[in-house]
């Protein structure tokens, strides 16, 4: 059984009297462990994939299995738990609370599984040292370099242990020796059985990645393996 | 996530929150902080009316019964005279009362007359001599100025000895200590063994400073063999009036005689319109009080919300992240609940240092004390918390709602 199994989905978004198809029957199957480079032009869909892929959002139609549940069809409680122990998000602009140091940040996602303090600050310390950033736990967002920053994010992604780590362009506001250094360590995940889907506009991110799958108008265009 | 560990973690956000925006939460505390402020001079100034109307209750006689032959409710002249043709109240009927009351503080059998008092050259016509005994320092309400009232023995012995009232102590004495001196009522010498304190004329009408106080016996013995008794009853328990009035009730009948369907030949009269007009002023005050507290807390409860739709909408992506990071709608309604109810609760605790030291200052010119009671802050805080869950639910509702892409995408 595949990890991910979408059939025909899609979402629409009524504006006014027109109707945006974000997303048009997409059919889709993922394995577990596989590292999956999303790409096409801006507006195509890629992000609205990617929320319905991470349980933010519900598809208008079609359905949505993920480990063998029908995720499309759960309420907003059940959905918040999905996402909290299935699912690692990282964000283009990284979206740590800027209060938090960074610990607190990568702490988050346990405090709201359940888990008790002790055993939580062990494994974000463990979170954040596996992303290099050991030093660095009780500094906040704003006293971290940008690179830094979205290690931290992937720290967070990372600590509930989820089935799927999705990046929506996470190199998107780094410059490119950050931006190389962070896909490397998607790779280094990827590597360690973690199941990874990178939006990416620039090929040469995508060539990192060992399955690229091109989206046009909401529509998937070609899918298919990276040789390396 | 359970209940106990959500709030744990709401209280720390909360004061993350709070403390990022101080000056804006000062400000917001403001409008609690006066609300609380009016709860609590408000409670405080209905207790302090409610204790100096108890302590008045007492030198009225409001709790005290008064058994009389005629009822003060007589409306016409044919009822009154009605009154005047049963049985006298005596003596010894007196004593049985005092015997069988349970619930009360006192009984004091009472007989009323007047007569000239003198001493040396000066006289006094129509001063009021009430032949009583101990008890009636009780019934009465009275306090004694200076040196003491008729002990027991004395009241029962029927000793030579009186107690005369202020206005009877400056027109006899002038200026000289009438403690020891001897007093004529009618022909008899009589002994002056305290002076009661200053009452004041009941409602600008007559002075009831002007009389003299002796033991029963002594009236019995000297002037009057068989007169008609009234007999006070001073209840235990204000609130239990109802209860000794039925008491006394079965007594009276029961001494006199009275079989099973015939009506009362006496009366129980008591001060109901001075409880009822208390209870009509106080009411019309609490009411007013709790009008204008319930309208500044209301204001401040809108202040409160203001801040907290401003907050909702700032944090718009933070709420976004929590959501994709997996908290729950009620995680985020009560991280809210607890920022609102914070703030409210800071400024209740300020509202009620600053009562307490106003209170504190206040006091010192008041004619009854007056306190922060322990109930009233109780209220206070409740309030204060109240009105912090109450002004914070829609602001927390909406950020609880809000769709996790659209709030993530907010700039
Ligand atoms: N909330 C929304 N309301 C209306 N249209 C939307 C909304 N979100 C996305 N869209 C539209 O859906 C299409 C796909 O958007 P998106 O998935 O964000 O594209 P991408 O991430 O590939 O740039 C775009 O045309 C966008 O305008
Ligand atoms: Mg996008």
């Amino acid at each position: 059984m595949s990890l991910i199994c979408l059939k025909n989905l899609s979402r629409r978004y009524q504006m006014g009297e027109e109707t945006i198809h974000a997303l048009r029957d997409v059919s889709l199957e993922i394995e577990r462990g596989e590292y999956v480079a999303i790409m096409g032009p801006s507006g195509s869909g890629k992000s609205t994939l990617m929320n319905l892929l991470g349980c933010l959002d519900t598809p208008t139609s079609g359905t949505y299995e993920l480990n063998g549940t029908n995720v499309s069809e759960m309420d907003d409680n059940e959905l918040a738990e999905v996402r909290n122990r299935e699912i690692g998000f990282v964000f283009q602009t990284f979206n740590l609370l800027p209060r938090s140091n960074a610990l607190r940040n990568v702490e988050l996602p346990l405090i709201y599984s359940g888990m008790t303090f002790d055993e939580r600050r062990r494994v974000a310390l463990e979170a954040l040292t596996a992303v290099g950033l050991a030093d660095r736990v009780t500094h906040k967002p704003n006293e971290l370099s940008g690179g830094q920053r979205q290690r931290v994010a992937i720290a967070r992604a990372l600590v509930n242990t989820p089935s799927i780590i999705l990046a929506d362009e996470p190199t998107g506001n780094l410059d490119s020796k950050t931006g190389d250094e962070i896909m490397t360590l998607f790779e280094d995940l990827s590597r360690k059985g973690n199941t990874v889907f990178v939006v990416t506009h620039e090929e040469e991110v995508a060539l990192h990645a060992r399955r690229i799958i091109r989206i046009r108008d909401g529509l998937i265009a070609s899918d298919e393996a990276v040789k390396h | 996530m359970n209940f106990l560990s959500e709030l744990k973690e709401g209280l720390a956000i909360a004061w993350d929150a709070i403390l990022a925006n101080k000056m804006r939460s000062v400000l917001t505390t403001l409008g609690i902080v006066i609300g609380i402020v009016t709860v609590t001079l408000m409670g405080t100034a209905l207790d302090a009316m409610n204790r100096a109307f108890h302590q008045s209750i007492s030198i009225i006689g409001a709790d005290t019964l008064f058994v009389q032959r005629g009822s003060w409710l007589a409306h016409t002249e044919a009822e009154w005279l009605g009154f005047l043709k049963r049985r006298e109240i005596t003596w010894l009927q007196a004593r049985e009362v005092e015997k069988q009351m349970t619930l009360a503080r006192g009984v004091a059998p009472v007989v009323v007359m007047f007569q000239s008092v003198g001493y040396q050259s000066r006289n006094a016509r129509g001063v009021q001599i009430i032949g009583s005994t101990d008890q009636f320092l009780v019934t009465s309400g009275f306090s004694v100025g200076q040196g003491r009232f008729m002990t027991e023995m004395e009241s029962e012995g029927g000793r030579p000895v009186c107690v005369i009232g202020m206005d009877v102590a400056t027109n006899l004495f002038l200026n000289e200590d009438p403690i020891g001196k001897r007093i004529r009522i009618g022909s008899r010498p009589l002994e002056v063994i305290g002076v009661l304190a200053k009452q004041g004329s009941f409602m600008g009408m007559k002075s009831l400073d002007n009389e003299v106080i002796i033991p029963i016996r002594q009236l019995l013995g000297g002037y009057w063999r068989n007169p008609d008794f009234q007999i006070q009853v001073k209840v235990s328990e204000i609130n239990r009036i109802e209860d000794a009035k039925e008491e006394l009730q079965g007594i009276m009948r029961k001494i006199r005689r009275l079989a099973p369907g015939d009506p009362d030949d006496f009366a129980i009269n008591q001060q109901e319109h001075l409880i009822s007009m208390f209870n009509r002023v106080a009411g019309i005050i609490a009411t007013v009080g709790l009008l204008i507290t319930g309208l500044s807390l209301f204001v401040g409860g809108i202040g409160i919300m203001n801040i907290m739709f401003v907050s909702v909408a700032e944090r718009t992506r933070e709420i976004g992240v929590r959501k994709a990071i997996g908290a729950k709608r009620r995680t985020i309604l009560i991280q809210f609940l607890i920022e609102a109810a914070s703030i409210c609760m800071i400024g209740g605790l300020v509202g009620l240092a600053i009562t307490y030291l106003m209170v504190l200052a206040v006091g010192r010119f008041m004619p009854v004390p007056v306190s922060l009671s322990i109930p009233v802050m109780g209220v206070a805080i409740l309030v204060s918390l109240f009105t912090g869950l109450a002004s914070g639910f829609f602001p927390a509702w909406r950020a609880a709602r809000m769709d996790p892409v659209e709030a993530l995408r907010n700039e």
